[in-house]
């Protein structure tokens, strides 16, 4: 029984480093347009192909 | 270099589609065209949006038009190639450019217009119609743009021209200001959505033993082991991500008011507390995974009630616009058009009594300016010639000609009119019966729970805790408020369609209550540019023509623009500058010109003697004194009035008519209004006395519809005061509403529609009681969970906000709004 609390301690440390992981993608910015990322992924590439490739 | 794009293979200039043809839509843009353009089978409706589809065909773009279906955007206006020269200069740059190295420069952007797949795609497409622009990218949420370019292949004029040339001209304005808090309080919401989504997952799974083995853990290392990591794991939610409640109800409590968020505290504060002292007393396990739950999906519902707050006004709201005209003055040619078309630099007219739409410097011209309706000083200051003048100043006198130095604010000039409060005493409107609901709904609601947590405590105690904070979390009086506020918000843009631009809110209900309507002819009822006019009388000289002209222009009463409009059509007319102009509303107006004394009016203000033997409205003529003629006006009814009369007959208005002119046209009047009383030769005063008569019978709710000229006084004292114009900015702000004078036929459709706004605003507040009887009956009973109420709030909340919405937009199409 006593790996019980061993286990349960270290799945919410994995868990807390999740939290840690979403807390840093707000911070980037991930989270300030939740529109325009779900439309760009639609896009073709076909238009420009002669001219430069954007750069991000 | 600027784009030069050729003309398209095929193009045909095709006429106005006469009235039996279907309306023709721009591919383009999606507006009706008048005249249309066409070029490969697609239509269009005005060279802007043709040029810009060439453009897009040329670099392989038409894409654009198949994510969306007409997502372009008309570009208003001439396109001006000088208007973004100052981008040129080493300031702006400064000011603009975010980063520079010697191969790239970096911009920011705020393009109001964007709106659509469409927009992103084309937006971040650009580097295919300009090869200096290397990236562009686009922020959706906040509509900016991120470009970066070569300085040394493009300049950033030249990509701001573009930009405009497409259509997305960008809001560019040199002083920082705002935009950048927004970012931060955004971000926050997520951290607090995520770190209580965290604990509260781990917590639930904690608290999976002691579902399953109902309440009994043998082993007291784990059953201890749980609890504490479920009283640490609260804590974060607690204190953090639940802050927003108790500082809002704590805000609400300061001022003496319990607020919505003050029961959701009361009921976290309850669950925290009396699970902390169960699990440190060790009488228990406590209740951490409800109060998590409660936070998290409260939190959750909230971010996603404004989420779809927001897309409800997602739509082309940059299209809306005050119905204000103004006389611009392009190369020497004077052009009627509307205030949101102006930009900076622009030569604008402002006659007698019209106001200045935006702040402006004088060029031309005798300005006498009033800023009563700014602050409320009634004493006129002479301007001269390179003063300043502020919008909202209202011109007494002759025309001037101003210079645009700032564009118009919309918002401001609402403002202005809002906060008239030296206008006399607000009109007393009924206050809407939801209002004094709602401040005891929190004080009920905490009675009813408090009488039910003392039954539980008697009865069974373990039900104390579930019941009151349920209860206290699934009535939700946010309902109530949202109801009215979202139906009358739609609403009004529905009104601002249709170009009736009200107020405020508590103008609809007003509209939904009238019975009686009052319209004052000219200008309301018949067309003030459409007349046939005949002059009778000695003959004129051109110069004495000329006379006329120029002491008409300067009149901005209806009779006196027919005259302007008519000599402008027979003959080419110059206008003289006018001196000492005076203009007596109702009379006539007078002036010198050229050293000769020019007057025009009704007849008794030019011969003393009022004659009503003709059967037209008449305007006398007289140059130093000596009466030389008259013209005689035959007005032309409104298209559809008929119609609308009819309409407002079967639906027992009661409906009277005022006019300023004398009766000639009694038989006229007569037939389209066979009931309603007919007055004629009234005064500004005689109108105001009718309507205060009217409402002795305080029975009667009066509408009154007026040209704001000579009824200013009239429009006051009605329930609601609406003014029609047609190409003037003269602004009553005495009236509740501005309506644009084309629209005069669908007052039924409007009263209508205000009629049912009020009915959508009842059946959604008995839903919402509904849906509160039923929550508590179940909340106190103790049959509902807090977790459950915790997400049956915000879904309540969504669906009368949604209800409301599709209500009042149904209603708004049914009645061809």
């Amino acid at each position: 029984m006593s790996v019980l609390i061993v286990l349960v301690i270290v799945s919410v440390i994995v868990a807390g480093g999740f939290l840690i992981a979403f807390i840093w993608s707000v911070k980037k910015g991930q989270y300030d347009d939740d529109y325009a990322p779900s439309v760009r992924i639609l896009f073709d590439d076909t238009v420009s192909t002669e001219n430069k490739n954007p750069k991000k | 270099m600027f784009i030069f794009v050729p003309m398209p293979e095929t193009q045909t200039l095709i006429g106005k589609p006469s009235k039996q043809q279907k309306i023709i839509y721009c591919y383009h843009c999606g507006e009706a065209c008048d005249s249309s353009i066409e070029a490969d089978g697609y239509f269009f409706c005005c060279d802007g949006c043709s040029f810009v589809y060439s453009l897009l065909k040329e670099n392989g773009l038409c894409n654009y038009y198949d994510l969306s279906t007409t997502p372009g955007i008309k570009v208003k206006g001439k396109f001006n190639s000088d208007k973004f020269s100052f981008l040129d200069t080493t300031e702006a740059q400064q000011k603009l450019i975010s980063f520079k190295d010697e191969k790239q420069s970096q911009v920011n952007f705020y393009l109001p217009q964007m709106h659509c797949a469409s927009c992103i795609w084309l937006l971040e497409n650009l580097h295919s119609i300009q090869p200096g622009i290397l990236f562009s990218k686009t922020n959706f949420q906040r509509k900016e743009i991120f470009i970066g370019f070569d300085q040394n292949a493009t300049s950033l004029r030249k990509v701001v021209e573009l930009l405009a040339f497409i259509g997305y001209e960008p809001y560019i304005s040199l002083d920082d200001s705002e935009e950048k808090k927004t970012k931060k309080t955004n971000r926050k919401q997520f951290y607090k959505i995520g770190v209580a989504a965290f604990c509260f997952s781990n917590i639930m799974m904690l608290s999976f033993p002691e579902y399953f083995s109902s309440g009994n853990i043998d082993e007291q290392t784990l059953k201890q082991l749980f609890s504490c990591l479920n009283l640490l794991l609260a804590l974060p939610v607690f204190f953090y991500s639940a802050s927003e409640f108790f500082v809002s109800a704590y805000k609400g409590l300061q001022q003496k008011w319990l607020n919505i968020d003050a029961p959701i505290a009361l009921s976290i504060l309850m669950a925290f507390s009396r699970s902390t002292y169960e699990v440190l007393s060790g009488a228990g396990t406590g209740y951490f995974d409800s109060m998590a739950g409660i936070v998290f999906f409260m939190l959750i519902g909230r971010w996603f009630q404004n989420k779809t707050y927001d897309s409800f006004s997602f739509d082309r709201d940059y299209k809306s616009y005050f119905p204000l005209g103004i006389t611009k003055i392009e190369n020497g040619i004077e052009v009627p058009s509307t205030i949101s078309s102006l930009k900076k630099n622009d030569h604008i007219i402002v006659r007698h009594m019209e106001m200045v739409p935006a702040d402006s410097v004088l060029i031309k011209g005798e300005a006498s300016i009033d800023y009563s309706f700014v602050s409320g000083e009634n004493t006129p200051v002479l301007k001269r010639k390179g003063e300043l003048i502020y919008a909202g100043a209202k011109q007494l006198g002759g025309s001037i000609e101003l210079m645009v130095i700032k564009t118009v604010n919309q918002s401001y000039i609402t403002q202005l009119w809002n906060n008239n409060d030296f206008y006399g005493d607000q009109k007393n409107r009924d206050q809407s019966f939801i209002h004094p609901w709602s401040r005891y709904f929190t004080v009920v609601l905490l009675s009813l729970a408090a009488i039910a947590g003392i039954y539980w405590a008697f009865a069974d105690p373990k039900n104390i805790l579930p019941a009151i904070s349920s209860a206290l979390i699934v009535a939700c009086p946010c309902s109530l408020l949202l109801s009215s506020t979202f139906t009358f918000g739609n609403m009004l843009r529905y009104f601002g369609k249709n170009n009736l631009y009200l107020k405020n809110a508590s103008v609809i209900e007003a509209l939904s209550r009238v019975n009686t309507i009052v319209f004052d002819k000219t200008g309301t009822l018949t067309y003030t540019s459409n007349a046939s006019i005949d002059y009778s009388g000695g003959p004129l000289t051109d110069d004495e023509k000329n006379y006329i002209y120029s002491l008409a222009k300067d009149s901005a009463h209806p009779l006196s623009r027919l005259i302007k409009d008519h000599f402008l059509q027979t003959n080419t007319a110059t206008s003289y500058p006018v001196l000492h102009f005076k203009e007596f509303p109702g009379k006539g107006a007078e002036g010198i010109i050229d050293g000769r004394n020019v007057k025009i009016g009704s007849s008794q203000f030019i011969t003393g003697y009022s004659d009503n033997k003709n059967s037209a409205a008449e305007v006398w003529i007289s140059i130093d004194n000596d009466v030389k003629g008259l013209f005689m006006i035959h007005n032309l009814y409104r298209k559809g009035v008929k119609e609308m009369v009819k309409l407002l007959g079967v639906k027992r208005y009661q409906l009277h008519i005022l006019s300023g002119d004398n009766d000639s046209e009694k038989k006229q009047i007569q037939r389209l209004f066979p009931l309603a009383p007919l007055l004629f030769n009234q005064s500004p005063e005689d109108k105001l006395r009718y309507i205060r008569e009217l409402k002795e019978d305080s029975s009667k709710r009066v509408l009154m519809l007026g040209d704001g000229l000579n009824d200013a006084g009239a429009l006051k004292q009605s329930d609601v005061g609406i003014a029609v114009t047609e190409n003037t900015s003269q602004f009553t702000p005495a009236s509740d509403g501005i309506l644009d004078s084309r629209n005069v036929n669908k007052l039924d459709a409007f009263l209508s529609y205000a009629k049912a706004g009020k009915r959508v605003v009842l059946v959604s507040w008995i839903i919402s009681i509904l849906y509160n009887f039923i929550g508590l009956s179940f909340a106190l009973t103790a049959n509902l969970s807090p977790m459950v109420a915790a997400i049956l709030m915000p879904v309540s909340s969504i669906t009368i906000v949604t209800f409301v919405t599709i209500a009042t937009s149904i209603a708004a199409k049914k009645r061809g709004l």
